[in-house]
């Protein structure tokens, strides 16, 4: 009796000696994400170049196609890739619960108190199957722009036969700033996202061997 | 200012050496199969049904996801959805001229010598003079013009239906595209359903004004359910046709069904 209990124990030991962080799933939805969002990132920059909503255009070392035909191109194969991966993301993280477990709860205190220990270089990174408060907020709110930002390309695609998401978007030409804000939050988190990886690089190992 | 698809390749990756490294990983049958098949991305994706002959390259990934989107298109397209209207205080003025020239370099039709040309899969392919099209019923409407580059503007256009055209000449509308040909050899082919649009119009006058030469006199084809570069201005034939016949910038990349 009592050697079944040791054996059990050991087993439980072992289990979380190897405790996987990041399941199968998440890790190839993470990378297919990864290539087709700097693929619709690079391509987008191509297509704002052909008509600037400001006074400044992307250098055609950093955009892809290679003129506005070819970005659009681009866009519009990506676009593919990164929905219905994404549409694999969101199903799989609320079947799984992985939404409910890893995200939530959010408080303000709680991301206030987070931010002031991750400032002060008092956050631990010890335990990385738990999300710190200011990680769910971030990755709450990148879940939510990246929902944006498909919903306001697909308005300015289809302004006529969606126009009542392009309304929504209150009309074409406010969908387009929509659009290239939703990008420009997308370049914000992706900044802070790599750097932490390389900061807390077992962060970057479980999201590729999944411990 | 045509530009070579080329760069629409990865730049950095040799596709020859790409194949050769994958080819390597494989075992000896499916390798030779792989090689046989022209190593496609047709071949591995089948998605977009294109020909396994096809070589391996982004372009050709390419070009068959353009060639699958306009099928979704086709298929998003409901010919009851009318685009949005607007009022007379929306609309754009100046309304901004584009083309692939300057506005110097646009051309200068004489209405008096003009005629349009109808032909193809129609029963009456008679040419029609400007003064015979303006006496036909005229209708206006306030759309947003949006061009492929991303800006919009709303104009004011009148004309008439185009399906109406279509019916008066007897065109066969199962036949598949409506080809139109331009004083300045633009090209630019509208699939039929689109063409039979309540709204597609064969435009005579701006802004209750008669075309001015910037915006296509003496007629230009105005689809407010299409990005600009499809509302072909200059228009001298018209050819309903089966054979897909391109157009300018469909020819140079832009995605052929192009709807809004």
């Amino acid at each position: 009796m009592s050697s079944i209990t040791a054996a059990g124990d050991r087993a439980a030991t072992k289990v979380t000696n190897t405790k996987v962080i990041q399941p199968a799933w998440v890790r190839v939805v993470h990378w297919v994400n990864a290539v087709a969002i700097v693929l619709m990132i690079m391509s987008g920059w191509q297509i704002y170049n052909a008509s600037p909503l400001f006074n400044f255009t992307f250098s055609s070392s950093i955009t892809l196609g290679g003129w506005l035909g070819g970005g659009i191109m681009w866009h519009l194969a990506a676009m593919w890739l990164l929905v219905i991966n994404g549409l694999v993301y969101l199903t799989l993280g609320m079947v799984t619960g992985r939404f409910r477990k890893k995200l939530l709860p959010i408080s303000a205190k709680g991301v206030l108190d987070d931010t002031k220990a991750a400032v002060t270089g008092k956050l631990s990174h010890a335990d990385l199957s738990t999300y710190n408060q200011v990680q769910r907020l971030l990755y709450t709110g990148i879940i939510v722009v990246g929902i944006l930002i498909v919903l306001s390309g697909l308005a300015i695609w289809k302004p006529v036969q969606l126009q009542y998401l392009t309304a929504l978007f209150g009309g074409y030409d406010t969908a387009r700033y929509v659009h290239f804000f939703m990008m420009a939050a997308i370049v914000g988190f992706l900044v802070i996202h790599v750097a932490l990886a390389l900061i807390v690089p077992k962060s970057l190992r479980a999201m590729i061997i999944g411990r | 200012m045509i530009r070579k698809l080329r760069s629409l390749i990865i730049p950095g990756i040799d596709k020859d050496l790409l194949v050769k490294d994958a080819t390597k990983l494989m075992p000896d049958l499916s390798r030779r199969r792989f090689i046989a098949s022209g190593a496609s991305f047709g071949a591995l994706t089948l998605l977009t049904g294109c020909d396994v002959s096809d070589s391996l390259s982004a372009e050709n990934l390419l070009t068959h996801m353009s060639k699958f989107n306009d099928m979704v298109q086709a298929r998003i397209f409901n010919p009851n959805t009318l685009a949005p209207t607007y009022s007379e205080k929306d609309i754009k003025r100046p309304f901004p001229f584009n083309a692939f020239y300057a506005e110097d370099d646009a051309p200068d039709v004489d209405g008096k010598e003009w005629k349009l040309e109808v032909s193809g899969l129609v029963q009456n392919k008679k040419s029609w003079t400007l003064d015979e099209l303006h006496k036909l019923p005229e209708v206006s409407q306030i759309t947003r013009h949006i061009c492929v580059e991303g800006w919009s503007a709303i104009g004011s256009w009148q004309g008439t239906p185009l399906r109406d055209f279509l019916k008066l000449v007897g065109a066969d509308t199962n036949a598949k595209w409506v080809h139109f040909r331009c004083a300045e050899d633009y090209t630019s082919s509208l699939d039929m359903p689109t063409a039979m649009h309540a709204q597609t119009q064969m435009t005579f006058k701006f802004d209750n004004q008669l075309l001015p030469r910037a915006y296509g006199f003496p007629m230009k084809i105005r689809v407010p359910t299409k990005l600009g570069f499809k509302n072909p201005k200059y228009v001298v034939a018209m050819e309903v046709t089966n054979d897909y016949k391109g157009g300018y910038w469909e020819d140079q990349g832009y995605n052929d069904f192009s709807g809004s």
